[in-house]
């Protein structure tokens, strides 16, 4: 039987087991509509911008590891969800983005609502294909699934002119596919991993440094193990938090830009570095030159080959899956009955608890003010540290990430490396509806929340209980606390002038809202507002305006060139 | 170092652009770039002649491999190697530069392809700097118009590109 390009979209989704599609409708894409319309199993999303459909796809894939869907429309449609889908580009989300498209005849046209949206997106897509006849919508969605999740995860889009969805073809959907020019290398050189599990024995000194891949490719426990099994000690990039349980005693702390003193001090003076899944960027290793050290040995695991020796000369690298290297090398470490040497060990590990002792993250704890380290520590608490948090970006993001101590992975969701504000909001409502019963946590501040906070009447209709924590301290704090210590205390334009008042603006979308001002208060308005297992509760918590984020290493600035808070 | 890498792709729409995308969002040089369909025409081939340190080209490479269209990469400059461009000139060929210009043509092994009573208009295969030098030897003035193609280069002996 011959169905339209349209239907045939459906049922492709359909098979490949979509639960849910973030999207808008718009002309090019009415006829998807009409037919998502007349089916239930794929339940459809209606976000307010495009911008928060994509960022809900990534949330959700972020929180479950599926394919995240998102559906939009041609010309405004695409350009708005730009910002989304290069953020989950630069954070290796799997997603797949439908967008409508003119018709054919019309693509040159400079028609309505037309722009060219595999040129506009080319630079931030894994792929991106237009399909031009009805007769292969169905090997590309299947080969944009296939695409998207499989070697370095990322966005795959799929633009459709209005034409073909009206088309007919015979459907059939292929079972697998595969591209001559797509073979991702997935299994580790044995060689190498034999290398390099000999350095790791031989250490004295070793650090594990582990990233974003970890999480994307669930390998958290083939490298809890391995970590344990060594008694080295581990620390997690911002994208890996909770690769390593947090609260793990070999768990150093987050490590880069904000990262804790003694993970930073481990990695400048470790003799062998074990990088996992993780790619030595700028937030991290701000200064490659100084972040060498002739008689320290790198290895580094990565499934995308161009990550690795990028920025940071490596001396044994493994291309593969981290799950799959990982488990190689815990066979080969299980087997031999050499381990590394405990009292080199132990005397690393003295040296790494002196760092500790500096208390890097310590803060006025006795303020007037409610400090914003303080509410995500009683947010830990009071959710025992099992809630899935997700953040937007700037100060909030890296307290909610110093602070808040993951011990499973998929928990904490933030766009590190695009660093897109208005991500928190979009990105808790995929959370939420991957994750249903479990506790969502948007930790945003008074800046960032307002770029997406549209949203707040999709989560009414969608009936999304989250709990937004807004660390309201008046400033783009980021950008005042760069000001503060780089530009003389001129705070160009970072003051958030007229804010909203968010108790009624919350209340308006028909939320609960509640104003916090007394650090004596923290506590019971977020044990109140985590009761409310129906509702979304908006937190606006007024904070200490001149709290900025410690430690700190200035951009380009080398790993022990620390400013720590009793510094200044 | 000038390096020339030939890439085989998938012959479809729009992977050149993702090729030359991606040499100015990543900041890498192109000094030139041909492409046409080989004798398998779902495949083209592509020499990009690409100046950077041993580090650089090593990250071309590797972005390369990354891009889906893209089969399979390789750095002629590895290895021996044949390279070779083509160029027209349209030069000046009056009086008493007939004479000189048709024996410039003949040292260069050059062809004469038009003629005109004013102009002559030459093809001249070779090396990029062979081409230089033709250009170079002409007086200043004298040429009309230039068009060159770009290297297309070749592993000798047994070193092959295919799938």
């Amino acid at each position: 039987m011959q169905l339209t390009g349209a239907e045939i979209i459906i049922r492709c989704l359909q098979e490949e087991g979509v639960e849910y599609v973030f999207g808008y409708p718009g002309g090019a894409v009415l006829n998807i509509y009409d037919e998502l319309f007349k089916q239930e199993k794929v339940k459809h999303v209606l976000v307010r911008h495009e911008q928060g459909a994509v960022h809900a796809a990534d949330g959700y894939s972020r929180s479950s590891h599926k394919v995240g869907v998102a559906l939009v429309t041609s010309g405004p449609g695409v350009t708005n969800a730009v910002t989304g889908i290069a953020t989950a580009h630069m954070d290796s989300v799997p997603l797949v983005i439908i967008s409508g498209q003119v018709p054919t005849h019309a693509i040159g046209q400079d028609a309505f609502q037309e722009c060219d949206t595999v040129g506009i997106t080319r630079p931030c897509v894994k792929h991106n294909f237009l399909v031009k006849d009805v007769k292969d919508i169905a090997v590309t969605i299947k080969k944009a699934f296939y695409l998207a999740a499989s070697g370095r995860p990322g966005p795959v889009l799929v633009d459709i002119p209005k034409d073909v969805t009206q088309a007919l073809a015979e459907y059939s959907y292929p079972k697998t596919v595969s591209l001559r020019s797509y073979n991702p290398v997935t299994k580790g050189h044995a060689g190498q991993i034999r290398k390099a599990v000999q350095l790791l024995l031989e250490a004295k000194r070793p650090m594990v440094y582990a990233g974003g891949g970890v999480i994307l490719n669930n390998a958290s426990s083939q490298l809890t193990r391995l970590v344990r099994l060594l008694g080295f000690p581990c620390t997690n990039t911002l994208m890996g938090l909770g690769a390593f349980p947090g609260t793990d005693p070999q768990f150093t702390g987050m490590l880069g830009m904000h990262g804790t003193y003694e993970s930073n001090m481990a990695m400048q003076h470790c003799d062998v570095l074990l990088a996992v899944g993780a790619r030595f960027d700028d937030r991290v290793i701000g200064n490659p030159a100084s972040f060498f050290r002739s008689d320290r040995r790198i290895i580094h695991i990565d499934i995308d080959p161009s990550s690795i020796s990028k920025r940071v000369k490596v001396d044994v690298p493994i291309v593969g899956y981290v799950t799959e290297v990982l488990d190689e090398m815990l066979k080969l470490i299980e087997s031999s009955n050499i381990r590394p040497d405990p009292a080199a060990l132990k005397i690393w590990w003295g040296e790494i608890k002196e760092w500790q002792r500096k208390d890097c993250l310590k803060y006025d704890k006795k303020s007037a003010l409610i400090k914003p380290q303080f509410v995500v520590e009683k947010l830990y608490e009071l959710t025992g540290g099992d809630a899935f948090i997700t953040s937007d970006v700037g100060q909030h993001q890296m307290w909610a990430a110093q602070y808040y101590k993951f011990d499973k992975p998929r928990r904490w969701i933030n766009s590190g490396g695009l660093g897109t504000m208005g991500f928190g909001l979009p990105a808790a409502m995929g959370v939420q509806l991957v994750n249903p019963g479990a506790t969502v946590v948007c930790v945003t501040g008074e800046a960032s929340i307002q770029m997406c906070i549209q949203e707040l009447s999709t989560c009414k209709q969608y009936h999304l209980p989250i709990k937004i924590v807004n660390l309201n301290n008046r400033y783009m704090g980021m950008v005042r606390q760069w000001q503060e210590f780089f530009y003389g205390n001129r705070y160009a334009e970072s003051y958030m002038d007229a804010l909203p008042d968010f108790v009624k603006l919350a209340e308006a979308y028909g939320h609960v809202g509640m104003k916090i001002e007394k650090p004596g208060d923290v506590e019971g308005a977020l044990k109140d507002a985590l009761a409310q297992k129906e509702r979304l509760v908006f937190l606006d918590f007024i904070t200490d305006q001149t709290e900025n984020v410690f430690p700190m290493i200035a951009a380009g600035k080398g790993l022990t060139e620390m400013i720590l808070a009793e510094e200044l | 170092m000038r390096h020339i890498l030939s890439i085989l792709v998938e012959n479809e729409a729009g992977a050149l652009s993702r090729i030359s995308g991606l040499f100015s969002a990543r900041g890498y040089n192109i000094e030139s770039l041909t492409v046409a369909p080989t004798e398998d025409p779902t495949m083209s081939r592509m020499t990009i002649v690409t100046v950077g340190s041993d580090d650089v080209v090593e990250q071309i490479t590797k972005q390369l491999n990354k891009l889906v269209e893209v089969v399979k990469v390789i750095d002629l400059t590895d290895g021996n190697h044949i390279e070779r461009e083509l160029m027209l000139v349209k030069v000046r060929a009056a009086g008493k530069d007939r004479d000189e210009m048709k024996r410039l043509a003949d040292i260069f092994r050059g062809n004469i392809l038009d003629v005109t009573d004013k102009s002559y208009t030459i093809e001249l295969t070779g090396t990029g700097s062979k081409l230089d030098a033709f250009l170079q030897a002409m007086e200043p003035g004298v040429i009309l118009e230039t068009v060159r193609t770009g290297a297309s280069g070749i592993g000798r002996g047994e070193r092959i590109l295919r799938i």
